[in-house]
């Protein structure tokens, strides 16, 4: 802070928000961009169907069948269904590793026996790549829900705890020991200092474990299920239907778009006393 | 004279420190520190850096234990922090989540005090420190002045009966320094509080303090203690500050000069 206050109100830097200008323009490149990738996209797909003849047309769509396959299955009603029906695996997974692993988290990042005792086992389970779980899972789950429920469950779960963990460990001492001084119990300082300066990491941990929640049910829903959008992209390859294998992918590329906004826009508003200390 | 006798009003110290010592590991910190801390002094610990100024102030302040020898506030043995002794840092420790009033209002809620007590309490001692008007702000959009400003109303408002300052105003530049000194001053003379302000610097020590006790290094220990008996509001021109000034940089430098080359 370089400021020289020698009055309280010759205040320090606030910036303002980036002027509008700046920002459609941002908005328009990256719109730009996305067109680029559709044409190159389109050119290749036409090209090779009426031109050059490199390969056999059916591998490789264009947009506009895409789309087209899109707006059939959205007609039948499919599309949705096997979006509910991912989303709900999602969300169901998802929130029992988030719970679990804030919860587990928070206990061992404040306990150092339980420390101690955990961390060689998640160090242990972590590396394996939940994949290698999954034909596991479904022993022991059987086919239904509870098995992608589990999975996704056990691969977000490592994410969470382990930045629960850290933010825990990388609180600031002389918060602390201000907090203290001001006399705060032992359960003050876990819910005024500890849990709030945990919030930025375990909310990363959050983001990460959401990103990979949609990374499996994707997986898991091709080894066995009978709706959801791995299954749609599976089912589709079985029928040789190219244009509904990529609208399976289109869609799941859509939905984390989204949801990353979505929760960019959450983190914002609970860490907006860090926005300010940007910049 | 590290013991002041007992005045004819016979006022109790507020904090005794006897024969305090502090080791870590093999490291001598602080050795046979005897101090005896009036109520409602305004006491500067100076010396440089590792002559275990600070290590005396955490004890105060209940953050370590002595090795050896007793810390008393009160005639009862500190044991551990307490909303009672309130700490002011160099580093601020402001909580960045909280707005400067949530930060004031800090203490006030650990008590249990209502929602609408807790802010009323908070406004008043971000307006004593001159922030009126900034409550709304979190740290991360105050100056170094500013957030120290709220530190020391936040500490303030848990109404402690000694304030503990570990370099307060260290990370400041000169003219930010020298107007906490004497906002410090303003707000010490309202509500005398027994103050301990830990600084290495000696025009600060002698602008603000009643006693100045200068601490030896190699190992820790206290070396001289100052009665400074200018009148406030003192003038860092005024004869007797710099021949007091220089009398202490003597001192001073002659500590530094045994830690070798820094």
């Amino acid at each position: 802070m370089s400021a020289t206050t020698l009055t309280p109100d010759m205040a320090a830097a606030e910036r303002p928000p980036s002027p509008w200008p700046r920002r459609l323009a941002d908005a328009g490149m990256r719109c730009l961009a996305i067109l680029i990738f559709i044409a190159i996209w389109s050119v290749v797909s036409l090209g090779n169907q009426y031109l050059w003849k490199f390969f056999n047309p059916l591998l490789l769509p264009t947009p506009i069948d895409v789309v087209r396959a899109g707006i059939e299955a959205v007609q039948t009603g499919e599309l949705q269904a096997n979006i509910v029906a991912s989303m709900r695996r999602v969300i169901q997974g998802f929130g029992i590793a988030a719970i679990a692993g804030i919860v587990v988290g928070l206990a061992v990042g404040t306990w150092r026996p339980l420390e101690k005792l955990v961390e060689p086992m998640i160090e242990l389970l972590r590396p394996i790549p939940p994949l290698a779980f999954l034909p596991m899972m479904v022993l022991w789950f059987g086919i239904g829900e509870m098995s992608k429920i589990a999975f996704i469950a056990y691969a977000a779960f490592f994410p969470v705890f382990t930045t629960t963990v850290e933010g825990i460990k990388f609180v600031d001492p002389v918060l602390v020991r201000a907090a203290s001084s001001l006399g705060a119990s032992r359960m003050d300082l876990f819910r005024h200092v500890i849990l709030p300066a945990a919030t930025p990491s375990i909310i990363t941990g959050l983001r990460l474990g959401f990103g990979l929640s949609f990374f499996v049910i994707v997986a898991a829903e091709f080894i066995a299920a009978d709706s959801g959008l791995g299954y749609m992209i599976n089912d589709a390859r079985t029928f040789f239907l190219v244009s509904q294998m990529l609208l399976g992918a289109v869609v799941i590329g859509l939905i984390g778009f989204v949801v990353n906004i979505l929760l960019r826009g959450v983190e914002g508003w609970l860490l907006r006393w860090r926005v300010a200390t940007r910049g | 004279m590290l013991v002041t006798a007992p005045s004819a009003t016979a006022s109790r110290p507020k904090v005794s420190i006897r024969g305090a010592a502090k080791q870590f590991g093999k490291m001598v910190a602080l050795q046979g520190v005897d101090l005896e801390l009036q109520e409602n002094s305004f006491t500067c610990l100076l010396g440089p850096s590792g002559c275990g100024k600070s290590t005396l102030l955490n004890m105060i302040a209940g953050f370590a234990e002595p090795s050896a020898g007793q810390v008393l506030v009160d005639g009862l043995p500190v044991k551990g922090p307490s909303a009672d002794r309130g700490v002011v840092f160099q580093e601020y420790a402001l909580f960045p989540w909280r707005t400067a009033l949530d930060n004031v209002a800090f203490g006030p809620m650990l008590k249990g005090r209502g929602k609408a007590e807790q802010q009323e309490i908070a406004r008043r001692y971000l307006a004593l420190v001159g922030l009126a008007g900034h409550e709304a702000k979190y740290p991360g959009n105050l100056s170094g002045g500013m957030k120290q400003r709220v530190a020391i109303a936040r500490a303030l408002a848990n109404d402690p009966s000694v304030l503990l300052m570990d370099e307060p105003f260290g990370a400041l530049d000169a003219q930010t320094r020298e107007t906490l000194q004497e906002e410090l001053l303003r707000i010490w003379e309202q509500d005398r509080k027994t103050v301990v302000f830990v600084t290495h610097s000696i025009s600060e020590a002698i602008f603000l303090a009643d006693r100045i006790v200068v601490m030896a290094t190699r190992p820790g220990a206290v070396k001289e203690v100052f009665d400074v008996e200018i009148p406030r509001p003192r003038e860092r021109s005024d004869p007797e500050f710099v021949r007091l000034e220089r009398e202490i940089k003597l001192l001073v430098r002659a500590e530094v000069q045994k830690l070798g080359v820094i």
